[in-house]
């Protein structure tokens, strides 16, 4: 048998095989929503405005609660996960306890104009634009 | 040559396609908990802005299965500037232990949460085994 230098990309290609392997397997069955942070956010612009969807199922009113700044959102509270009494848990991938996201958009929002509305475990959060900030057309003489 | 009303479906059709959000749709997996109760099997899916219509619950040879899509037509025409989640469809499925009464299976969706209800038939409830 012949031996020589290990190529080092040699190991990179073994951790990439490995890693496909994993992800291959059973093991980890389908990959949820539950990776990554938490609420999951989706951003839409309307003309000069932002529509910011959150992903929050299951939460209560009570414990969601929104503070605005001139470019930042911040958006925290508590899910709660409950189950009965003497249950017995089989699978458990839903994820509770507190939460706190801030985003922060490249314009400048009207705080005043902010609307929010929590409907079928979606938060919609509607983000004026400030007038100040809105861009304007210079009329050349 | 194609009828008139088959290049009116073709032409609708074109154009729900345009009026579709850009965000790039593909399948994705709801978080479940799974527990058990003495009335029988519980299963909870995360499905956050899901319509209840759209949603298609079965149990077939010992297997519970729920699919859907997850409409985003409501935002059609926003341009999409930053995204984070899945949208599109959703399916799940989970093999079942003991039989399941099937003419009692329960279901609810609230605030993006389906709740299953599922009993568990007479035979397959759990006995309590003495210990001699």
């Amino acid at each position: 048998m012949s031996m020589g230098f290990a190529d080092p990309f040699d190991t990179l290609l073994d951790l990439q095989r490995s890693l496909e392997a994993t992800l291959a397997s059973d093991w980890l069955q389908d990959l949820t929503t539950s990776r990554g942070p938490f609420p999951p956010i989706n951003v839409f612009q309307q003309g000069d405005d932002l529509l910011a969807i959150i992903e929050l199922p299951g939460v209560s009113k009570s414990d969601l609660q929104i503070q605005a700044k001139e470019n930042s959102i911040r958006i925290f509270g508590r899910k709660a996960v409950d189950y009965p009494e003497e249950s017995s848990l089989h699978r458990r991938e839903r994820v509770s306890g507190e939460f706190d996201r801030t985003l922060s958009v490249p314009v400048q929002i009207d705080p005043d104009g902010i609307k929010a509305e929590y409907r079928d475990g979606i938060l919609a959060v509607f983000l004026p634009r400030a007038e100040s900030d809105k861009p304007r057309t210079i009329k050349i003489t | 040559m194609a009828s008139k009303k088959e290049l009116q479906v073709a032409q609708k059709r074109e154009l729900e396609k345009k009026e579709e959000t850009t965000i790039p749709a593909r399948i994705f997996v709801p978080n479940a908990d799974i527990y058990e109760t003495k009335d029988g099997l519980n299963v909870v899916l995360e499905m956050p802005g899901v319509d209840k219509n759209s949603v298609d619950v079965r149990v077939e040879d010992d297997v519970l299965k729920v699919d859907g899509k997850l409409d985003f037509s409501k935002y059609k025409g926003l341009q999409p500037v930053y995204t984070e989640y899945n949208i599109g469809h959703f399916s799940r499925s989970f093999r079942l232990f003991g039989k399941i009464d099937q003419s009692k299976i329960a279901a609810e969706l609230k605030d993006g949460v389906l709740s299953l209800m599922l009993p568990l038939a007479e035979k397959a409830k759990p006995r309590a085994i003495q210990v001699n």
